[in-house]
């Protein structure tokens, strides 16, 4: 297809708390990508940085800083922030250089050194920043909000905590074979049960952590590919970068009120559920073809959702799918097979990047202990505050 | 010097008033009706419309429990609470309002625990305080006003005031 583009290469700085710059945790990564793909970085033809708001100046000209430390040598570079889906714009953004023909061989690196404890907003008195405003009026953190789509799901479906910790079980059991993985320790359900609530009905192990991390990607033409010798390469074949359609009538971060639907009557599908369907719809592939899924757990509950809104599913049965194991490594689809954001934790900018890094290493049949067999095609899901979908489709 | 009693944001509800009339403040579009919390001034976020200049409209007293959770652990600045007291949880409620069609957030009035809720269930709009600042001396301090959600008909007072 002609809106392919190959990934030459994929690697990562493994995911923690190493208490050190996310400069060293990108440059790490970005070498581990350079030498899978077998090219020299003064051959990369453009970088693009997915951007981190925590690093300072550098993090937010995050390409050029990836690139000062890889050594000047005049590639073109770009910046890019969205958020969570920081990492997705960077892929589209060195997919769309590709198909325009402006550079044959592109890096792409996100990385991140993570506060402890909540994501805040940045410092200072803004109250126009609508992010500000829902730590300042609510104390509305990250995890209140998953809270709520979790308690709603119990209200409307009739999910259990029960069924949430089934989710952590299973991606912890995944985690436990990835050495990239900052949790390698397999999880029970009675463990989730007896860590803290942080958000009622919530717990500590629902939760995905902050974390350090990097992830890179190294992609190229079809054509530059078949030159370097990847006859058959992992090939990226949509990303959707979509925002919401108004009215967007699930109340998402950082809102603290939906839009009115007096007005206009709102979409049927919702906005997570028309990220995926926008990637399917360019990939000209359906959920029936996939092998495997990475989706952005950022809470057990959130990834049972992800699973209708990619369709696995019908709307409400995502319980049924973790409970029978389907989701599972050695189920009919397994989701998460890296482990998720419960193994990882959450490195922003990394960790759309992170995500194509899996379905990259499963294509090629390299994952190891968790490779889904015969793996042919993969989907990510994730989704950037204020309103930035992401989703990549991979192919083989 | 009593304490100065502010609202957290200007402009988003009533200050005046008996609290049988507190109320959001938000804005509606002349043009396609659309209602905005928090407002929306200068211009229609719908994008069919072409919009018109929006004026102030009051939000529905009561609605319906959308969902609901609450906070155990204190959350990061700019969360106004003092460091040196212990932390007192707090309950976020998602309100639907059906006639703005909308989901608004906010906290619970105190002594409203997530076992005091239910997702459908009637609560109504009520004054309350978010937080407190003490003075230096030469005044003492601000009373940072809000809105809270309270269940209706549950016998609970508005412990707020």
């Amino acid at each position: 297809m002609s809106g392919d583009v190959a990934v030459l290469g994929a690697g990562m700085h493994p995911w923690g708390k190493w208490g050190r710059s996310f400069v060293e945790y990108g440059r790490v990564a970005a070498r581990n990508a350079l030498a899978d793909a077998g090219i020299d970085w003064p051959d990369v033809q453009s970088v693009v940085g997915a951007d981190t708001v925590r690093g300072g100046y550098p993090g937010y000209v995050a390409g050029a800083t990836f690139a000062q430390a890889l050594g000047w040598q005049g590639a073109r570079v770009t910046s890019v922030y969205a958020a969570c889906a920081s990492g997705a714009q960077a892929v589209n953004t060195a997919r769309a250089q590709i198909l325009a023909g402006m550079a044959d061989v592109v890096l792409v690196v996100g990385a991140d050194a993570a506060p402890k404890g909540f994501f805040a907003p940045a410092g200072g008195e803004r109250p126009n920043d609508p992010d500000w405003l829902r730590f300042r009026v609510l104390g509305a953190t990250n995890p209140t909000y998953f809270a709520l789509y979790a308690r709603r799901r119990m209200a409307v479906h009739g999910d259990t905590p029960e069924d949430f910790a089934l989710v952590k079980v299973k991606n912890a059991a995944a985690g436990a074979l990835n050495r990239n993985a900052r949790y390698r320790a397999p999880v029970s359900a009675e463990q989730v049960a007896a860590s803290a609530v942080v958000a009622d009905p919530l717990r500590l192990l629902d939760i995905c952590a902050t974390s350090d991390g990097g992830a890179a990607l190294v992609l190229s033409s079809m054509e530059f590919a078949r030159r370097h010798g990847a006859a058959d390469p992992v090939r990226i074949r949509a990303v959707s970068t979509v925002t919401p359609t108004y009215p967007k009538a699930v109340l998402d971060l950082p809102d603290i009120a939906t839009d009115s639907a007096v007005a206009v009557e709102p979409a049927t599908a919702s906005f997570r559920a028309s990220i995926a369907r926008a990637a399917y719809e360019e990939a000209g592939i359906g959920p029936s073809d996939l092998s495997l899924a990475e989706v952005y757990d950022l809470s057990t509950a959130l990834e049972l959702e992800w699973y209708e809104d990619i369709g696995l599913c019908p709307a409400g049965g995502g319980a049924a799918l973790v409970r029978e194991g389907a989701t599972a490594l050695g189920g009919r689809i397994p989701v998460n097979p890296s482990g998720g954001l419960a193994s990882f934790g959450e490195a922003v900018p990394a960790q759309a990047i992170a995500q194509v890094c899996e379905l990259t290493w499963q294509l090629r049949g390299t994952a190891g202990d968790r490779q889904v067999p015969g793996a042919r095609a993969g989907i990510t899901a994730n989704q950037g505050l204020f309103g930035h979908g992401s989703a990549v489709v991979a192919v083989r | 010097m009593p304490r100065k009693r502010i609202p957290v944001v200007a402009g988003w509800f009533t200050e005046d008033g008996p609290d049988e009339e507190f109320r959001l403040l938000g804005t509606r579009c002349p043009l396609c009706s659309s209602v905005f919390f928090p407002r929306q001034d200068g211009f229609c976020r719908n994008p069919g419309c072409t919009g018109g200049e929006p004026v102030e409209v009051p939000l529905s007293r009561r609605g319906t429990v959308w969902s609901y959770t609450d906070g155990r652990y204190r959350p990061p600045a700019p969360y106004p609470c003092d460091p040196d007291m212990p932390w007192e949880p707090y309950t976020l409620v998602a309100v639907e309002l059906a006639a703005e069609r909308m989901v608004v957030l906010g906290q619970a009035a105190p002594g409203v625990g997530v076992a005091d809720l239910a997702v459908g269930m009637t609560v109504e709009v009520v004054p309350g305080v978010l937080g407190t600042e003490s003075g230096d001396g030469t005044d003492d301090g601000t009373v940072w006003t809000t809105w809270h959600w309270r269940p209706v008909d549950t016998g609970l007072r508005d412990g707020a005031r």
